[in-house]
Order: C-alpha cells, then sequence, then structure tokens
C-alpha cells in the first residue's frame, strides 16, 4: 500500500516537535518531507542566547542532525524555501522548482523579527536576532567593531544585549518605555532588573525613540526623536516578532495576525495544519515554546488519526536566559482592582517576590533573585487552587509548606509528582523520576534526551539536576552546591561541623566567635542546629542549651494550638502493664486531661496538660516506674513492635522483645531530626518496619536490617542495609547506623533524605563493610549514649529551680492594657 | 499611685528565655536578652495567638513557636513580610529586680 504524504514547510522547534511526536505514535504512517530555508537540521533557538554569549556552540544546540532525518526515512529540503501551495494539486513548490505532493501539509513558519522601518533599516550592520546567522553576524561584528546598540528591552533584547556584552563589546539598550520587559515585570521587578544589568556593564536609554539610522554603506549612528545621537557600529533589533503567513495567505488560507486554526491545529483548508508562532489559535499567538509544544502534541495525534487531542491555548511562564539573573514571570502580574497581592522584598539580597492573588486563587507571580518556587507557583495558577489554606505560607514556597524543615532546603524533594518541572516540554518531575528509575540514568545528559526536559532553555537545569540527585542519591556525580546554613552566616553545615570538630568548638557562643556570625544571638535556625552540633561532636563536654532548642525540647512535651501542652510517656516497645495503665489513668484524671489517645507510635497521649502542671506529671509518672517518651524531640521517638514468635502463629523470632532491648539501647539519643525504629516479627510486616528509619524484619535464619523509611510528608521504603543472624548483631549495627547519621547529617534532615544524599553505597562501606569502622561507631554511640540516657522529666520534676520556670514568675491583680 | 508594679528577680528569668506574669485580663511574656535588657509583651502571637513566652530569643526578636513567625519585642510589631503586632509594656531593672508597668506601653 503505498503511503500517504507529509510534507512539513520550515524546519525549526514547532514542526519538527511534531514529527517527533508523531513518530512515536504512528512511526510508519507517512512518507515525510519536510522544506527549510536554513541550511542545517533542526536546532535550538532559544539557546542562540548562550551561543551568542560564548556560553554555548553551535553544535550543542543542534537538536537533530542529518542523520535523525535520515534513519528516519524523512526527506530534508535544506536551504529550501516553499513560495507557493497549489491547494487544488496538492503541491507545493520551492524557489528552485523542487515539488513535492501532499495528502497532509503542515505548516510551521515560525516568525520573523520586525524590523522598524526607519531611514536606513537596511544598512549593513542592522540585523534581528532569530537565527544561526544573526548569531554569526553579531560574534563577527563583535570582533571588528566596538559599539552595539540593541533596540528593545524585552527578553529577546536583553539576552542579545548581554550576550554582546559577553563578546566585550560596549553595549547600549534603547527602549521606547520607561521599564524594561513590561510585558513580563513589574516595576519594580524591572528596576533590580536594570540596576544588576547595569553593574554588569550594560548601558540603557529609556524612553527613547529611534527616529533615523545613519551611515554609508554600513551603520554609524543613531538618531532620536529628541534629536540626540548615539555612535553605533551593530544595531540589533529586537521589538518584536511578526508570524510568517505570506505563503499561507497566498494560497488563500484564513489569516489574521497568524494563520487562523482550529482546536486541532487544523487551518481552513482540513488537509491543512499549522504550529508554532505563525498561528493563531482563539485569537491569541505565541512566542514561547511550551505552548508551540503543546500545539505540536496535539497536531501529531490528529495527523496519527487518534483524533483525541485538544488544544486549548496555554498559559505561559518566562524566565530571562542570563547567566546570574534570576527572573520568573506568569500570567496578570500586575494585578487590578478585583486582586490582592503578596509582596515579598529583600533590597540587600536582591530578592523580589509578587504573588497575584484573586478570590484564594493565584493569578500571577513576578519573582527576582530567588526563582526556585516558579515552578509551583505556576502550577497553582494553572491548576487554579484553592490556597486559602496554605496562603501564609505561600510567599515562603513549597519547602514551607505543612512542618518546616524535614526536606532541609530541597525544593525538588518537595515538588509533587505532577508538578511541572520543565515548562518548555510539559515535563513532570513524577515522569523525570520514572525515567531516571527505569532507565537507570545518571547524568543531566541521559535526563535531557530521555525526557526532554531542561533541553529547552535550560533554565529548570538546576531542578533537574536536584531531582536527579535527589534520586540517585550518592551516585550522582556533578557537585552539589552548597546553601548557608541560615542567614547569619555564609557557612555550610558541613563548614560548621568540620569547625566545630577540628577546633574543638563546645559552645554555641564559641562556634558564633569562630565562624563570625553576623547576628549576637543567631537566629531561630541557626541556634538549634548548633546546640545539636556541639553536644553530638563532644558528648562529654559540650554543654546543652536549653533556650537554643525549641520549645518542646525545652518543655519535654509538645506544645499544643491553645499552649497547652501533650504528654507520651515511654511504653517500651509498645508494652505495658496495668499498673501503668492506672498511672496513666490518675495523672490524666488529676491533671484534668482533655483527651486521651493512643499515638500512631504505640503509646498513649494526654492532651491539654497546663505548662505549669507538667512537672507534677512527671513526678507521678516517674514515681510509677516511667519516664519521658521523647515525643517532642529531634531524638529517638518509638520503637515500635509487633507480637511476634511469643505469640504469632507466622512469628520467627522475638520482635516484642528485640524492640525492647533497641529502645533500651537507644532512648534518649539526640539526632539531627527523629529517629523511629520498629522491629516486625516476619514479612507481614505488621510493625510497618520498611518506612521507618531503622526496621527490623525478622526471617527464620534472622534478621533483615532496612534502612532510611519515611512515612511522613514523603513516603519513602527503606533501603535493606543487610541481614544479620544475632540479635546482639541487630544491636550493633542499629547503633553504628544511628552514630553515623548523628555524626554527619545536617540538622533537621531525616534519614531518608539524608541517605539519598550520602547514597546507601557509602553507608553500606562505613557500617557493614568496614567492620573496624562500625566497630569504632558504634562503641561511640554507646559512649554518648551513657549521658543522654537520663529522664529529663526526673531531672526538672527533681529541681525545684528550674520546676519553677514552668510557672509564671508573679501573678498580679491589676488588670493591664 | 505608682503604676510600677515589682515582678522579681532579673536571675529569675533564665538568659535568652522568659516567664509569664499572670494578670486578670491574661498573660504577659517577659523576655531577658543576651544583653540583659528585659521586655514585656502580651503573650499572644498576632498570628494565631501563640505564647510568644515560649519561642526562641535572639537579639531583641522572639520567634514564635507556633508558626514561626518574628516578633520585635521592642515593638510588639510582627518582622516582615508578617503583619501585625502585640502589645508592649514598658519595664526597667532596679537593683536586680525587674518592675513592670502595665499602664504605659
Ligand atoms: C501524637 C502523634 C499522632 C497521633 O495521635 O497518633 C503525632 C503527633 C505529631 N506529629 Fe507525627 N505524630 C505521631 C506519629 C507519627 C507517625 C507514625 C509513626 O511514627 O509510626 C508519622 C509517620 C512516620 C514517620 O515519621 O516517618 C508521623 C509523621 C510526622 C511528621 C512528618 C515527618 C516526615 O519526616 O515527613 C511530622 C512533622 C515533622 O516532624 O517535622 C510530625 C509532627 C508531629 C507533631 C509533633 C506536630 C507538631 O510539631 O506539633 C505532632 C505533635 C502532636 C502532639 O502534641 O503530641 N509527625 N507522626 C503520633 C505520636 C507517636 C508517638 O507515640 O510518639
Ligand atoms: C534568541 C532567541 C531566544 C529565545 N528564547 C526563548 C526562551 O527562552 N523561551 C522560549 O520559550 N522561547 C524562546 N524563544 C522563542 C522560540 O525560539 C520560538 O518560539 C520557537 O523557536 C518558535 O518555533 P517555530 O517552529 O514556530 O518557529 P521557528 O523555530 O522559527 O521555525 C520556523 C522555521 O521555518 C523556516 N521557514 C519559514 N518560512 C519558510 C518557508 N517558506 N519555507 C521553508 N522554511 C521556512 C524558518 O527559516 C525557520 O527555520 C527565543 C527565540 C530567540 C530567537
Ligand atoms: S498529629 Fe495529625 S494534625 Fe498533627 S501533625 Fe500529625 S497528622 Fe498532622
Ligand atoms: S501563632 Fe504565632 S506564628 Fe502562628
Amino acid at each position: 500500500m503505498k503511503k500517504d504524504k507529509l510534507v512539513l514547510v520550515g524546519n525549526g522547534m514547532a514542526g519538527i516537535r511534531t514529527l517527533e511526536e508523531l513518530l512515536k505514535l504512528a512511526a510508519g504512517k507517512y512518507d515525510i518531507t519536510v522544506f527549510g530555508d536554513e541550511p542545517y537540521g533542526n536546532y535550538n533557538r532559544i539557546l542562540l542566547s548562550p551561543v551568542l554569549s560564548g556560553e554555548k556552540t553551535i553544535k550543542q544546540i543542534i537538536l537533530n542532525d542529518l542523520d535523525w532525518y535520515e534513519q528516519n526515512g524523512i526527506t530534508l529540503h535544506k536551504g529550501k524555501r516553499v513560495i507557493s501551495i497549489d491547494r487544488a494539486r496538492r503541491r507545493v513548490a520551492a524557489e528552485d522548482g523542487i515539488t513535492e505532493e501532499y495528502s497532509r501539509l503542515l505548516l510551521a513558519t515560525g516568525s520573523s523579527p520586525f524590523i522598524i522601518p526607519v531611514p536606513g533599516h537596511e544598512l549593513e550592520g542592522v540585523i534581528g536576532f532569530r537565527d544561526i546567522k544573526d548569531v554569526d553576524a553579531m560574534l563577527a561584528a563583535s570582533k571588528q567593531y566596538k559599539k552595539a546598540v540593541v533596540i528593545g528591552g524585552g527578553l529577546l533584547g536583553l539576552e542579545a544585549a548581554n550576550g554582546l556584552l559577553q563578546q566585550d563589546m560596549d553595549v547600549t539598550v534603547v527602549h521606547l518605555l520607561d521599564t524594561l520587559m513590561e510585558r513580563q515585570l513589574d516595576k519594580t521587578a524591572a528596576t533590580m532588573l536594570q540596576r544588576n544589568l547595569e553593574e554588569r556593564g550594560l548601558k540603557f536609554l529609556m524612553e527613547a525613540e529611534t527616529e533615523s539610522i545613519q551611515g554609508k554603506g554600513r551603520v554609524q549612528s543613531l538618531r532620536f526623536k529628541d534629536g540626540s545621537e548615539i555612535e553605533a557600529d551593530l544595531v540589533v533589533m529586537a521589538v518584536g516578532i511578526r508570524p510568517n503567513i505570506e505563503l499561507a495567505k497566498h494560497c488563500g488560507l484564513h489569516c489574521e495576525r497568524g494563520i487562523v486554526v482550529n482546536d486541532t491545529l487544523q487551518t481552513y483548508d482540513p488537509r491543512i495544519y499549522a504550529v508554532g508562532e505563525c498561528v493563531q489559535h482563539r485569537g491569541v499567538t505565541y512566542g514561547l515554546v511550551a505552548p508551540l509544544f503543546e500545539q505540536a502534541r496535539v497536531c501529531a495525534n490528529h495527523l496519527a488519526e487518534y483524533g483525541i487531542g485538544h488544544y486549548e491555548g496555554s498559559v505561559t511562564s518566562t524566565k530571562l536566559k542570563v547567566t546570574g539573573i534570576e527572573l520568573f514571570s506568569a500570567g496578570n502580574f500586575n494585578g487590578d482592582e478585583g486582586t490582592e497581592e503578596i509582596v515579598m522584598q529583600d533590597a540587600a539580597a536582591g530578592v523580589y517576590k509578587k504573588i497575584v492573588l484573586k478570590e484564594n486563587r493565584v493569578e500571577g507571580a513576578v519573582l527576582y533573585g530567588d526563582t526556585v518556587d516558579g515552578a509551583w507557583y505556576f502550577q497553582l495558577l494553572r491548576d487554579d487552587t484553592d490556597i486559602s489554606e496554605m496562603r501564609e505560607q505561600l510567599m515562603f514556597g513549597q519547602g514551607h509548606l505543612g512542618n518546616a524543615g524535614h526536606g532541609g532546603e530541597n525544593a525538588a524533594a518537595a515538588l509533587p509528582d505532577d508538578a511541572e518541572v520543565c515548562g518548555c516540554n510539559g515535563v513532570t518531575k513524577g515522569d523525570i523520576v520514572k525515567a531516571i528509575i527505569e532507565k537507570g540514568l545518571f547524568t543531566l545528559e541521559d535526563v535531557r534526551t530521555h525526557t526532554k526536559a531542561s533541553a529547552s532553555c535550560g533554565s529548570c537545569t538546576g531542578l533537574v539536576e536536584q531531582i536527579l540527585a535527589d534520586t540517585v542519591g550518592g551516585d550522582y556525580s556533578v557537585a552539589q552546591t552548597t546553601q548557608p546554613l541560615c542567614k547569619c552566616t555564609d557557612y555550610s553545615h558541613d563548614d560548621v561541623r568540620n569547625t566545630i570538630r577540628q577546633e574543638h568548638l563546645t559552645t554555641i557562643q564559641s562556634v558564633m566567635e569562630t565562624l563570625d556570625w553576623r547576628t549576637p544571638d543567631g537566629c531561630s535556625s541557626c541556634r538549634p542546629a548548633l546546640n545539636y552540633y556541639v553536644i553530638s561532636a563532644w558528648p562529654d563536654d559540650a554543654k546543652d542549651d536549653p533556650q537554643s532548642r525549641f520549645i518542646n525540647e525545652r518543655a519535654h512535651a509538645n506544645i499544643q494550638k491553645d499552649g497547652t501542652y501533650s504528654v507520651v510517656p515511654r511504653m517500651w516497645g509498645g508494652v505495658t502493664s496495668p499498673s501503668e495503665l492506672r498511672a496513666i489513668a490518675d495523672a490524666a484524671e488529676k491533671y484534668s486531661a482533655r483527651l486521651i489517645k493512643v499515638t500512631g507510635g504505640q503509646r498513649i497521649d494526654l492532651f491539654g496538660i497546663r505548662k505549669e502542671d507538667l512537672p507534677a506529671v512527671w513526678a507521678d509518672f516517674n514515681k510509677a516506674g516511667m519516664v519521658s517518651g521523647h515525643a517532642y524531640g529531634k531524638s529517638l521517638r518509638t520503637v515500635k513492635t509487633c507480637v511476634g514468635s511469643e505469640w504469632c502463629r507466622f512469628g520467627t523470632q522475638d520482635s516484642t522483645g528485640l524492640g525492647i532491648k533497641l529502645e533500651k539501647m537507644t532512648w534518649g539519643s539526640w539526632t539531627p531530626h527523629k529517629f523511629k525504629i520498629a522491629v516486625s516479627g516476619c514479612p507481614r510486616n505488621c510493625a510497618e518496619a520498611t518506612i521507618k528509619d531503622f526496621g527490623v524484619v525478622c526471617v527464620d535464619s534472622g534478621y533483615e536490617l532496612h534502612i532510611g523509611g519515611n512515612g511522613g510528608v514523603r513516603v519513602r521504603a527503606t533501603d535493606l542495609l543487610c541481614k544479620v543472624a544475632t540479635e546482639q548483631e541487630a544491636m550493633e549495627f542499629c547503633g553504628a547506623f544511628m552514630q553515623l547519621y548523628r555524626e554527619e547529617a545536617h540538622y533537621l534532615e531525616r534519614t531518608a533524605p539524608w541517605l539519598e544524599r550520602v547514597g546507601l553505597a557509602y553507608v553500606k562501606e562505613s557500617v557493614i563493610e568496614d567492620a573496624v569502622r562500625r566497630e569504632s561507631l558504634y562503641k561511640r554511640f554507646l559512649q554518648s549514649q551513657k549521658t543522654a540516657r537520663k529522664d529529663p522529666w526526673k531531672q526538672i520534676a527533681g529541681d525545684d529551680k528550674e520546676s519553677r520556670n514552668f510557672s509564671p514568675i508573679k501573678m498580679v491583680d491589676t488588670a493591664s492594657n | 499611685m505608682s503604676e510600677w508594679i515589682e515582678i522579681g528577680a532579673l536571675t529569675e528569668i533564665p538568659k535568652l528565655g522568659s516567664r509569664i506574669v499572670q494578670t486578670p485580663t491574661g498573660d504577659i511574656a517577659l523576655f531577658r536578652t543576651s544583653a540583659n535588657a528585659v521586655f514585656a509583651v502580651r503573650d499572644r502571637c498576632p498570628h494565631k495567638q501563640g505564647p510568644l513566652s515560649q519561642g526562641m530569643v535572639h537579639g531583641n526578636t522572639v520567634t514564635c513557636p507556633l508558626h514561626s513567625w518574628e516578633i520585635d519585642l521592642t515593638s510588639g510589631g510582627a518582622l516582615p513580610p508578617d503583619e501585625g503586632c502585640t502589645h508592649t509594656y514598658a519595664t526597667r531593672v532596679e537593683k536586680g529586680m525587674v518592675m513592670i508597668n502595665l499602664k504605659v506601653s
């Protein structure tokens, strides 16, 4: 059977993407011919900016080389311009006379830079910024000449200007209005941007309208409406683009600003499709790749005769590709009467964020200086998410949702799977993670090739790298950029830990002095971290600083929203007795607990206890032989167990007994984040050991040890560390693993993200393969437990002065204002 | 009549810590900074009434224990980007004793 013929006019980004999508869906369906008037294969137009600035080469931005066309049986007529379409005969003709017949025709002719028709615009040295030819012209000029003028202070103009600056030209940007990038930025962000660019050496002439260009053969100068002049050896016009519609118009297709298409990307002639910048859909033309790629998907779907896709228009977001400048904008960022704004500005840090809200929905956003959360805001905008629940945290970004801190500063980890990471190609985090796992990818290049994430404009590269690092852990080779511990210092967690060890620093104050802290007392982020770091490094010498602990750890109970506390006594391995239950019941009555609840950690919680009663409650519990459950601490929480071999018909070992032993060994220990253990008696795993920081699953022949599980915000099943034969070994490995985590993880980094950061291989090496290291870790663990395994309740309840601090200093009967 | 009330010894308030003064109209939080300055504010965070006395003190600021708003103890105002204010009271330390004035702020 003879195949249908598909002809594509325009060898650019939208057209070729449509073919790629089509080949995925229906590879052999068409004989495909492509006409392109540029003399190359298909390249990534977006990355012309980094080519101009010297950060990339042409070779690096080629998307499909000539082999690709050949391998896919595509005939490419490169360097050939199509000049006419004969719709009656279904034939297209190129300049040099070649003709091709089609059964379906796809127009993807893109657009051309608009050249302002002022006198002199045709002089040599006056160009647009659209293709390789233009970049070549600019690079050539930069070698020969000094002065460049870019007309247009929009996205494209600024990228051109930055590129020319990198090529050592003296660059002036001429802009008609008084703010840059007015279509993407509000005034504040635009001003910050302009200041930043000026610092880099760009010059600006604002509110200047070009009247004419002078020169003999080549441009020499520019004159403005106000009569002033400026010298120029090169003029780049970046004032807008015009869809290339002449070809379509000539053959009688309906065009307005662009070639008019419907939701299946068909023109008024249903055999002829059009995608890309040349089309007008529902009255809108686009100038960014993300919407064009969405069009390409739908169009391919239709060409493959699947007929299920519909294109309904796109919301777009933008980023500026100037290295070192972080800028993001989306939606209605200026706001109007019906909208409200949340604004955050830190001029010193060069950060500005504005979120425009309407009826509890994100309408638009401008971010300058810190754009990590751009993807998230954009998703909220596109999903039309009701944000009333998270309004207070919205400005701080996704990492702050819920309880701050568990993911560290890692924005990638906080992203849900359906969050769009690469806006250009519509790739979600889930797509990326899946590809990494299923295809065993290790490098950014691999991820690009397999998912197209970050393969277009590249501005999501950092996020993609983070996801890669998160997913493959320590095997990922590119160095992680280190974040300062908090705003009081430039040093990272690791810097601080190392210094504490090397300099034998045992107090928070001495760390701050040694490392030139910017604030006298630090802040609520660094003080708890420093306190933890000194006591974990020097358990015998360092003194705990209660004032540097979060209130729960200071009050040894959990603060509730009404200011009262909850109290959880330890219940070893989840096992209790009538006398313990009686003591709990008595305390509940005596101190009017308002709720008694069995926790998710196999013990009992008393809620609504007044702070001043805490020492007395504890004294009562101590009398009944009970100690603090540390339900409040960055410390060992619970050791959950199942009944095990003593009772259960499937039990293989005494899981309850081992759980209790583990808990007696580990309780009271301070850890970077909370630490949970569980022991299940058989692989049915009733104690859920495989989502714990350390989990033991008993089997007939011994004990499987599992690490790095997490059941919280982001569920992570454990990795198998190893199998051991005896309880004693299980305990030794547990202690060694905990000690490694204690000594090396960042404060507030739970075992799961820590493990993903350092890699399972590293932990295995330290705890299993290197027996000497394991023994010394275990020894250090036991050593530090000697001081830690003291009941804080007993210490406070037995100390009058300490107990007094839980009560008001004074009661006065004068009413206060 | 003097409006100043003697509360107790400065040493009764832990450094970088706080104690509460109970009054018929609600608790007042007394804070002692690392420079031994004493501040008194109503013990209710402008956000959701969190007990500021249970927060962490640094500089002249306390971080609310419930959702980490930062409150400037000199003015009672929340630090940007948050907005809101809690009432402040005048304090002074005389011969090691902390005095508070419930009328003047
Ligand atoms: C009481 C309890 C709920 C219950 O009624 O069952 C509870 C209560 C709280 N959990 Fe939990 N969690 C409780 C079991 C769990 C469990 C289940 C478990 O341990 O098997 C999980 C999931 C397992 C895990 O941690 O991997 C759990 C995952 C979390 C998380 C998320 C942790 C994460 O890494 O994603 C937080 C937030 C945090 O720690 O930053 C949290 C935080 C909290 C806090 C401390 C929130 C806060 O900061 O105030 C709650 C304190 C309430 C209070 O005053 O007691 N709670 N929490 C459970 C106490 C168990 C105990 O006996 O100690
Ligand atoms: C320097 C620069 C930076 C950019 N940065 C970004 C960015 O960061 N993010 C973003 O989303 N977008 C960016 N864009 C825009 C993006 O590149 C375009 O939206 C996209 O390339 C448009 O794709 P297209 O296929 O519609 O057009 P094109 O990629 O222009 O492809 C059209 C092709 O058709 C050819 N053609 C036209 N007429 C004919 C004819 N009659 N016969 C044969 N061939 C013909 C043209 O030569 C061209 O090769 C940038 C553009 C430039 C120039
Ligand atoms: S106890 Fe319930 S409400 Fe509180 S943190 Fe845990 S899941 Fe959330
Ligand atoms: S109540 Fe203080 S921050 Fe929410």
